[in-house]
């Protein structure tokens, strides 16, 4: 009895449409933007009246999770070709599975790997797509689905028009939200092909929150001018709990690394806190971080360009107000 | 080494950002355009280093756009490639744009095609992974190293927090970020040059777009800033915690 409804419920989710989330799982571990990705897909399926499914490759600590977020399901695909990641063989992996599945949405992150994934999974399912998408999709007179773009100047609302789309999710832009229970891991046996990029090694700052997923960045310009003045600035990032940024002109002279370069030409960021500290607001750096939520600038200059696209403005010396702003916050976490 | 490098056009980054009164088509009047930097400064730049490593190389800026392209089309040959080829269609969307790179390139036998991690209007990151599935061929994203050694490429790749070292055998597609090369202008010479390179001009092959912008709108403004001293720090956290709440 039991058997036969678990088979009917397989025939019926191959029959009827569905949304597949695809979870990166950087050795073999969730980050944020994983429970970002699947609250997304559920709120898309709640839209569509589907549910929303999630699959996993490689080794995965505790996948069963996914279902708190809203994954009535998810799927593994073992092989020893997804250890690393190649574009090729994770899009025949995720291309097999959404339609061994049957999935018309399918959605990725769209993080580093996930950047190289949409655009070949568009073209492999034939999908119309849209890629770093910030806000659920809304269905009236058409699927609908909006981005971010001119570098954070605008917002661009596109409109699919084919049976399967792929949509990649913008960190930071929906709250991961805790909808459900755990759910069982099944196994999905789809061919993959062997990787033609071969990985050698990686190297990661631990302890680190990359720049694209924190939620709170203290970021510095010219204006502390010098490589050797940069310990208060890290001081404060520690006492904020905070990831650190640049402006472009400190990356270029080298006295940060370029991956903290922010702005137009740099990474562009959300955080839901941004304190810039002796940065002019260019609007090539504001093109890159004003859609952080709360911007605070701290700069000398009370003309400074940035206090116009602040939330908090703070005129003075950095090198006396930033101290003194460190101080205020290990003060408050004391308390 | 036979290089292809696509390059796209951008509006410049000091440009205003407006719209059509019906909001559904970006307001291009008055807007100085350039190329997009991600492709002129590292993905070109590497590409004819990479050519002078290799003799008897040859680098080909492809292009889709219109006429008015064909100034930044020359500051890429002034910038040293070989020739260039615009197909002559409005590059719609993402998809449109690779179809059109992947049509041309399919007879070429590149050894190595370059675009940059992302054009700065539409941040999309997708030509580059479009085109190499279009050509069944590698793709090695944001790459901020890379060197050639015989038929195989050693690159490192931005990736969360890090960077990925990865081997691939030509031929393949990369995305070029920020290390791979260093900003350069174009010499007197390279200008001059640059005004006598073959620029062929092909039309585009039929495709049917699956996605469109259909709305555009600006982001809301900021309510304005307001003003904390700078000996009133604790008010700073205190305005952090209990009003915008994100501490
Ligand atoms: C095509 C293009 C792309 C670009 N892309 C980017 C990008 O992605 N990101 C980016 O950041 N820039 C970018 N730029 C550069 C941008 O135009 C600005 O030049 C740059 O952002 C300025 O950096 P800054 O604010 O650190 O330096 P500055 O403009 O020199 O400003 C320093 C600020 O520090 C303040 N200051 C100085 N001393 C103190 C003190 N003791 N206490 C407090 N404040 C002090 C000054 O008042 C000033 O406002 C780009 C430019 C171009 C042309």
């Amino acid at each position: 009895m039991c058997r036969t409804s678990s088979y009917l419920n397989d025939v019926l989710q191959k029959i009827y449409i569905m949304v597949l989330v695809y979870i990166e799982s950087p050795k073999g571990q969730f980050k944020k933007a994983a429970f970002e990705a699947v609250t997304y897909g559920a709120k898309v399926a709640a839209a569509l009246k589907t549910t929303c499914v999630a699959l996993t490759l490689g080794n995965v600590k505790d996948a069963g999770i996914l279902g708190e977020y809203g994954a009535s399901k998810v799927y593994n695909i073992a092989s020893s070709n997804v250890e690393t990641f190649d574009s090729q063989s994770f899009t025949t992996a995720i291309a097999n599975a959404a339609q061994a599945l049957n999935a018309s949405v399918v959605i990725l992150s769209h993080s580093a790997n996930g950047k190289s994934l949409t655009g070949r999974l568009a073209v492999r399912l034939n999908a119309g797509t849209v890629s770093g998408a910030n806000a659920v999709p809304t269905l009236n007179g058409g699927f609908k689905v909006q981005k971010s773009v001119f570098s954070g100047k605008a917002i661009a609302e596109y409109t699919i028009d084919a049976p399967i789309k792929v949509i990649s999710l913008m960190g930071n832009s929906i709250p991961a939200q805790k909808t459900g229970h755990s759910v069982a891991v099944s196994a999905l046996d789809v061919a993959v092909p062997a990787p033609r990029v071969k990985v050698i090694s990686t190297r990661t700052a631990d302890g680190h929150v990359p720049l694209p997923e924190a939620e709170k960045v203290v970021s510095a310009g010219r204006g502390v001018k010098d490589p050797q003045n940069w310990g208060i600035i890290e001081d404060l990032a520690a006492a904020v709990g905070a990831t650190t940024a640049c402006s472009r002109p400190v990356a270029d002279a080298g006295w940060r690394p370029h991956h903290e370069h922010v702005g137009q030409t740099g990474v562009a960021i959300r955080p839901n806190l941004y304190i810039a500290i002796g940065i002019s607001g260019a609007i090539q750096h504001l093109a890159g971080v004003n859609n952080s939520r709360v911007i605070v600038v701290i700069n000398k200059d009370p003309e400074a360009p940035f206090f116009k696209a602040a939330d908090y403005g703070v005129v003075g010396d950095l090198f006396e107000v930033v101290p003194r702003l460190t101080a205020a916050f290990k003060k408050f976490k004391a308390n | 080494m036979k290089i292809m490098v696509c390059v796209s056009k951008t509006p410049d980054t000091t440009a205003k950002i407006s719209f059509n009164a019906a909001n559904t088509e970006f307001n291009s009047a008055g807007v100085a355009y350039i190329m997009n930097p991600y492709d002129e400064w590292y993905a070109l730049v590497r590409a004819v280093d990479l050519a002078k490593q290799f003799p008897g190389s040859t680098v080909t800026v492809v292009h889709v756009g219109r006429a008015d392209s064909d100034q930044i089309i020359r500051k890429g040959l002034a910038l040293e490639a070989n020739d260039a080829v615009r197909i002559d269609a409005d590059p719609h969307t993402a998809l449109f744009t690779a179809k059109q790179l992947a049509e041309h390139a399919r007879s070429k036998n590149y050894d190595l095609i370059f675009t940059g991690k992302e054009t700065i209007d539409h941040n999309g990151s997708d030509v580059g992974a479009m085109l190499a599935e279009f050509l069944d061929l590698p793709f090695v994203s944001y790459a901020s190293k890379m060197t050639v050694a015989g038929t195989t490429a050693t690159i490192e790749r931005d990736i969360e927090g890090g960077v990925e070292v990865v081997e691939v055998k030509l031929p393949f597609v990369v995305s070029a970020a920020k290390g791979m090369a260093e900003q350069r202008i174009p010499n007197m010479m390279g200008i001059m040059k640059a005004k006598n390179k073959p620029l062929a001009v092909v039309p585009p092959v039929a495709f049917t777009d699956k996605a469109k912008v259909t709305r555009f709108e600006l982001p809301k403004a900021k309510s304005g800033v307001r003003m904390v001293s700078a000996d009133e720090m604790d008010e700073l956290v205190r305005l952090l915690h209990s009003e915008a709440k994100v501490i």
